[in-house]
């Protein structure tokens, strides 16, 4: 069998002592405790309004639905009740019957009074952390400041109230947009061309293996291994998987860099493409990556770019100028757009010239007359003839339609706002403030590349030194005590107990400080061993959760009780009651 | 009786021709806590190398590998019920399944008990 090398090893929490509440309620002053909605919600209340139904709507049976009017009616939104053997079936449309046959005649959800909902939710929002909070140190996932402008911006009715099947002519303004992001991003990575749809980085990423294999194959050389750092992101070798390649792995020097002469002796007829995530997962710079774009390129492969550390180097390195051929940026995380549970992800993917022409359908394209186009698959073949001079050679499509056009509207107000000046300070910025944390705070803990020089955007620690059989994860979980996210845990795999922190530009000097402090009296404190760390959190809503017990008993779906109390067997029902 | 361990950190402890297998105290520790098991079904045939069996943590889910070529003779039933006998007794009760060897000499050059925890240490 393998074994994962980072030192994660989760189990049940060894000392649940204390754990009782201290008050009758549960409640911790403003800490209030929130039962689950299916125990606290009954079937005979609501604090929903509805409409009446207008009379058209009503298929000439039934009354309005809703309203909590009247004996027997239901509180939920549910269809009028079937009718009673005997009566007369009214005509239904074509179709209609299968439809009917699939509806409920009642919802089984609990319902609650108006102000019981709000306060149920406000209450759970409360025990939540978020960026508008306070510092979200996760390395490899860039968690910075969503600029209140880019909301604003996002919220023009232009951009906000439109549907992606309105007629062309009416999106003309949103159509530009896509087409003015895509000249900036294709701008600031040196490259040829954009793919705009992908979601997200994942999707990202395939969508440039996807322009690989398209590219490969059209050159009937098909091919058949993708090299990947030990070092990368976790969807680098499962992307690669899933476009039917086999992985296999790139050693790394002890600076945490790609091994360029090991990889020189991979390379081969049938390597399709390398995947490298520059700077990489140790928040190290890879000064080899011309280097190793020339010898995959000399060896007939592709470079992909795993760009979810773009940040680091935004408007200092061009990608394209080190010999990358595809490259995901993540929107969510270079050009600030919200992420992690407040928006969606947009992963465009910047190609090179060789790789352009297989990108996805459909695309925005701005001819002479200033139209921008939006070309799907029926306009696909003319609009390529008249303007590229030669026939489709897209690998296809991936999305229903044109990408996440408010995560478009926000990346480009952040980027106009910037300006050249304003996205190198954010990169100069964010390198500053990581390599301020790993100077600050290499004396407490170990820190496996720091003799290497300065880092990138993310210092990198490893729980080396920590005494009494303490592990990462118990310094990640005092420090949600001290009030903070903690940082990436055991990720890269390469070092041992691996802590990733990434502070961005957009934290100031105090809140690093605030940090630096929490962080080296914890760091201490699992040094010299200390017992107590293990029962952290012990100020936060909830303690440390049993992992195994999650693992080994999952609860997946609310039972309610039976009468006996017991919450399985016969007499116990799925859902509220 | 003889017992030997591979480099992906399976034990296999033979007696003539027919063998038990499982994985090392130092590769349950290395896991934590084991949350699911899979062990082959008798009549199953095994190659030296090749996936035998799946072990789950709360961590990850990783395959056993066959130390040996053979014929699977019993899978451990115990271990479906109570997965967490790997943790307790990694090299005795939480064994994972049983063979019979096709081909002995495969064995030779495997590594000894002492040769296996000194390798460990070097991990």
């Amino acid at each position: 069998m393998t074994i994962n090398p980072s030192g994660w090893r989760p189990a049940s929490p060894s000392d649940a002592k204390g754990d009782r509440p201290a008050t009758t309620t549960g409640n911790r002053a403003l800490m209030l405790e929130e039962p689950l909605l299916f125990e606290i919600g009954s079937r005979d209340q609501t604090g929903v309004d509805f409409d009446e139904l207008a009379p058209s709507r009503q298929s000439g049976r039934g009354r309005a639905a809703g309203g909590s009017e009247g004996e027997g009616v239901s509180p939920f939104p549910t269809r009028p009740p079937p009718l009673a053997s005997g009566e007369s079936t009214p005509p239904a449309p074509a179709g209609g019957a299968k439809i009917a046959s699939l509806l409920r005649t009642s919802l089984d959800l609990p319902g609650l009074s108006e102000p019981e909902t709000v306060r149920h939710y406000t209450r759970l929002s409360r025990q939540n952390y978020a960026i508008d909070l306070g510092l979200f140190p996760l390395g490899s996932c860039t968690m910075k400041h969503n600029p209140r402008l880019n909301e604003k911006l996002a919220r023009l009715p232009g951009f906000a109230d439109i549907h992606p099947l309105q007629p062309r002519e009416t999106v003309q303004g949103a159509l530009d947009l896509i087409n003015q992001l895509a000249f900036w991003l294709i701008d600031l990575t040196g490259m040829h061309g954009v793919a705009m749809s992908p979601k997200a980085g994942a999707h990202g990423e395939l969508c440039g293996l996807l322009c690989i294999r398209a590219a490969l194959e059209a050159r009937g050389d098909a091919r058949e291994v993708v090299l990947v750092p030990e070092s990368a992101h976790g969807t680098n070798p499962a992307t690669a998987a899933f476009c039917g390649y086999r992985v296999e792995n790139i050693p790394a020097t002890s600076a945490g860099r790609v091994d360029l002469e090991a990889l020189k002796v991979r390379l081969g007829p049938d390597v399709a493409a390398v995947m490298i995530t520059n700077p990489n997962t140790c928040g190290l710079f890879e000064p080899d990556m011309k280097g190793i774009s020339d010898a995959v390129h000399a060896a007939g492969g592709f470079v992909y770019c795993d760009g979810a550390n773009f940040n680091a180097i935004v408007g200092k390195v061009r990608p394209g100028d080190l010999g990358v051929d595809a490259m995901h940026i993540n929107l969510h995380k270079t050009f600030s757009t919200p992420h992690g549970g407040g928006g969606p992800g947009s992963g465009p993917v910047v190609l090179s010239e060789a790789l352009s022409p297989y990108g996805p359908l459909p695309y925005t394209a701005r001819t002479k007359d200033g139209v921008v186009h939006l070309v799907e698959e029926e306009q696909a073949e003319d609009f390529s003839r008249i303007h590229f001079g030669g026939a489709v050679k897209s690998f296809g499509r991936m999305v229903a339609f044109h990408g996440q056009m408010g995560m478009f509207t926000r990346a480009l107000s952040y980027i106009l706002s910037h300006g050249a000046d304003g996205l190198r300070q954010v990169a100069e910025d964010a390198v500053l403030n990581a390599n301020y944390i790993l100077r600050q705070l290499e004396d407490v803990l170990d820190a496996p590349f720091a003799h290497s020089g300065p880092c990138m955007h993310e210092a990198i620690f490893s729980d080396k030194d920590f005494g009494g059989g303490l592990s990462t994860i118990d310094l990640a979980k005092a420090l949600i005590d001290e009030g903070f996210h903690p940082m990436t845990m055991y990720f890269p795999l390469v070092v041992h107990g691996a802590m990733l922190v990434e502070p961005t530009e957009t934290e100031s000097r105090a809140t690093l400080d605030q940090f630096i402090v929490a962080m080296r009296s914890i760091a201490e404190r699992a040094r010299s061993g200390d017992e107590s760390l293990k029962a952290a959190p012990v100020f936060a809503p909830r303690r440390r959760l049993d992992e195994t017990l999650a693992a080994r008993k999952p609860i997946l779906a609310f039972k309610t009780p039976a009468p006996d109390g017991a919450d399985s067997g016969a007499g116990a029902e799925f859902g509220g009651r | 009786m003889t017992l030997y361990f591979t480099k992906d950190h399976e034990w296999i402890r033979v007696e003539g021709d027919t063998a038990t297998v499982g994985i090392s105290d130092h590769a349950q520790a290395a896991l934590g806590d084991i949350v699911f098991a899979e062990v082959p079904e008798a009549g199953r045939a095994l190659t030296k190398g090749g996936e035998a069996a799946v072990v789950e943590s709360v961590k990850a889910a990783s395959d056993v590998y066959a130390p040996a070529s053979g014929e699977v003779i019993e899978g451990n039933a115990a271990l479906v019920d109570d997965p967490a006998l790997v943790n307790r007794e990694p090299e005795g009760g939480g064994w994972f399944f049983s063979m019979r060897l096709s081909d002995p000499t495969e064995l030779d050059g495997m590594m000894d008990e002492g040769a296996y925890r000194e390798w460990c240490k070097t991990l």
